[in-house]
């Protein structure tokens, strides 16, 4: 397939396909599902450790640094400053620049919180982050965030674990069309058709957990995105047909048999 | 708790009252991170620390001692989307 890899700051990614390591049924079936995906790129969230019960293996063991690329995330953040400290502790823990900021505002819809996801990609952005905002389809957002120097914006499809499929198409098309930075469809793919939904929108890669993670069998969903992404992707190079209201026939329409000259 | 070793001192020895990860912790005066990570069976890799909302580096965790007060967040990676 002629096509150009996904660069993303500095970062160039040969998957177009980024997952999560949450909600899998157990960490040898997470393995299998990342490399069934094909990605290069999973996400992980930042959490107090356990005084309790500290030994152990942590998540770390089971991914391979040398195949995929760490993306933090700021997952369970209200506010700006909690997501700036997070990202802070997370570029410590994994000596990455890379941050995927998200703050939220709702605990029931976990929508974005605008105001506090700007805030926070001013600062994270000036602190030399390579910062992937989380964000509402909303064109102007999006806008901002790339005029404050975010690598990517990462708008959702639908809310985060629904799994409702790329409810606003227009406004991902919008944001697409719109923004010179690479846009990730965040959240809402809840199967195949949905990531090749939001590929044939242009977009540059799509962000998944629960839609391969909460699948019956998870290994072989990762498989079917890998395929969903490479579709929807080469559909969208290839550039599709017109609509059109009526029919227009595939076969010819002349030299019929048993018709009179 | 506080670290066994030095907890025998106490008479002679001040404490400090610190948080770690949200608990209260009284621990002797001059406790460093990376005693702090040893009393709590903690390896000095695989976590981060931040101390009243700054980021302590990994470097300075055997130079960096507590102080009545603070407020350590030791965090580590886990699953997420």
């Amino acid at each position: 397939m002629n096509d150009t890899p996904l660069r993303i700051g500095s970062y160039e990614l040969p998957s177009r396909l980024i997952v999560g390591t949450g909600k899998y049924p157990s960490h040898e079936v997470m393995q299998r599902a990342h490399e069934a995906s094909g990605t290069s790129m999973v996400t992980v969230a930042i959490r107090r450790i356990s005084l309790d019960d500290p030994s152990g293996k942590t998540l770390l063991d089971y991914l391979d640094r040398t195949k995929y690329t760490i993306l933090p995330n700021t997952a369970g953040c209200r506010t700006a400053k909690e997501a700036v400290l997070t990202a802070q502790l997370a570029r410590e823990l994994l000596e990455t620049d890379l941050i995927k900021l998200e703050v939220i505002g709702d605990a029931e819809t976990l929508y974005p919180d605008t105001v506090e996801t700007l805030a926070a990609a001013r600062e994270l952005v000036r602190d030399g982050f390579t910062v992937l905002p989380y964000i509402v389809d909303d064109p102007t957002a999006c806008r901002q965030l790339e005029e404050i120097g975010c690598a990517a914006v990462m708008p959702l499809g639908a809310p985060i674990g629904s799994g409702l499929g790329i409810c606003n198409p227009y406004s991902i098309a919008i944001i697409k069309e719109r923004a010179s930075i690479p846009v990730v469809v965040d959240a809402g793919v809840g199967t195949a058709s949905d990531a090749a939904i939001a590929m044939e929108l242009g977009v540059d890669a799509v962000l998944m957990n629960t839609g391969i993670a909460a699948a019956q069998d998870p290994v072989m969903m990762a498989h079917a995105m890998r395929l969903a992404v490479q579709g929807g992707r080469m559909a969208y190079l290839a550039g599709r047909m017109g609509k059109k209201l009526y029919a227009s026939a595939s076969s010819p329409m002349t030299d019929l048999i048993g018709s009179t000259k | 708790m506080v670290p066994a070793r030095k907890s025998r001192r106490l008479d002679c020895e001040a404490n400090v009252n610190a948080t770690v990860n949200g608990e209260r912790r009284t621990l002797p005066e001059g406790t460093t991170l990376h005693e702090l990570l040893r009393a709590l069976d903690l390896p000095p890799t695989g976590i981060a620390i931040a101390v009243n909302e700054q980021v302590v580096r990994r470097a300075s965790f055997s130079s960096h001692t507590l102080a009545d007060g603070d407020a350590v967040e030791i965090i580590r990676a886990v699953a997420g989307g």
